[in-house]
């Protein structure tokens, strides 16, 4: 599974880490729903180490789109809020 | 309640969809993205220059303010040689007070330090990833004709389209960091000029002058005394020579 760490790049990974990615995936939301930045930020940067330590970077040239993408592991709560609320945290891409 | 993942994928499919939809010419569209990437990367490294700068400025205050701790060391000892307690005590408060400041600025200094390095650093992984958009751009564009790409580009740039999202992510996000960084450097440049740690080096103080009088005192007291012996001296050997 190509898993992507948002302004790191690809890494393929397999089901097993997949799996973990899951779990620590629905913490991190409920840390997020909580407003709890330090436990958002811990389960962020697990997330990102279990990719790193266990995924192949695949090169910046690669071409395919990701299975799934993973915030960045310093997102601070009002990022988040802005990444995943209306607002936006990624600036509109030009021409759309 | 959905999962991170799952929602930042949806954010970023979103985002760049709705590029891909509106473009009339894909082509031209990912040059364009190009060029605004290098634009705005640009802006990232003068940001960062201006952080240096004034942290440079930063330093240079530091070490006006140490010279200024040594002067006053001086001060009070002449003071106290002077008799004078109560000024080499003004003095040392003094000293003591600009010793906490530069404790402060040393620190935040040091932390600017830091996350200057770390801009960077980011910013190089950033000229690295536009690189790579340049080259899966020309791949996308070589694959397809101008024709073709209009009805493909959708599925076949996917990737490019999310790499895109994402590089536009990080480069927005180090913009934030950089300007964050500019504030707070000159919040502290502002503090700094402003009188707020006071500038020891370049106000005379009331202690300055006394000072300055009582080492003029001194100093002619001195020159004074020497002057007395050589004119004795002087006296003397006119004695023994007569």
């Amino acid at each position: 599974m190509i898993v992507r760490l948002m302004g790191e790049g690809q890494f393929d990974v397999d089901d097993e880490v997949a799996k973990g990615l899951n779990d620590l995936d629905e913490q991190a939301a409920q840390a997020l729903e909580a407003g709890d930045e330090e436990r958002l930020s811990e389960l962020l940067r697990r997330m990102a180490e279990a990719v790193r330590m266990n995924g192949a970077r695949m090169p910046d040239e690669h071409l395919d789109a990701s299975d799934t993408i993973i915030p960045p592991d310093d997102l601070s709560l009002e990022e988040a809020r802005r990444l995943f609320g209306d607002e936006g945290l990624i600036p509109d891409l030009p021409g759309a | 309640m959905a999962g991170l993942m799952s929602r930042a994928s949806m954010v970023v499919k979103a985002k760049f969809s709705k590029l891909l939809d509106h473009a009339e010419n894909p082509a031209e569209t990912l040059d364009y993205s190009y060029e605004r990437q290098l634009e705005l990367l640009q802006n990232v490294k003068r940001g960062i220059a201006d952080v240096v700068t004034s942290k440079k400025r930063l330093e240079l205050q530091e070490t006006q303010l140490q010279q200024s701790v040594v002067k006053l060391e001086t001060q009070a000892r002449e003071a106290l040689a002077a008799g004078r307690e109560d000024l080499a005590r003004q003095a040392l408060e003094r000293k003591s007070g600009l010793q906490q400041q530069l404790q402060g600025l040393d620190q935040q200094a040091q932390q600017l330090e830091q996350q200057q390095e770390k801009l960077v650093a980011s910013e190089k992984a950033l000229s690295a990833k536009v690189e790579a958009f340049r080259t899966q751009k020309e791949t996308i564009k070589a694959q397809y004709s101008a024709a073709e790409a209009q009805v493909r580009i959708g599925e076949a740039a996917t990737g490019i389209g999310e790499q895109m999202t994402d590089t536009g992510l990080a480069i927005q996000r180090a913009k934030d960091k950089t300007e964050q960084m500019q504030a707070r450097a000159s919040a502290i440049d502002e503090l700094t000029t402003s009188g707020a740690l006071e500038d020891f080096t370049s106000d005379q103080t009331q202690l300055d002058r006394e000072l300055g009088a009582l080492a003029s005192k001194s100093q002619v007291d001195d020159e004074l005394a020497k002057m007395k012996a050589e004119v004795g001296s002087g006296e003397k050997q006119k004695e023994l020579q007569q």
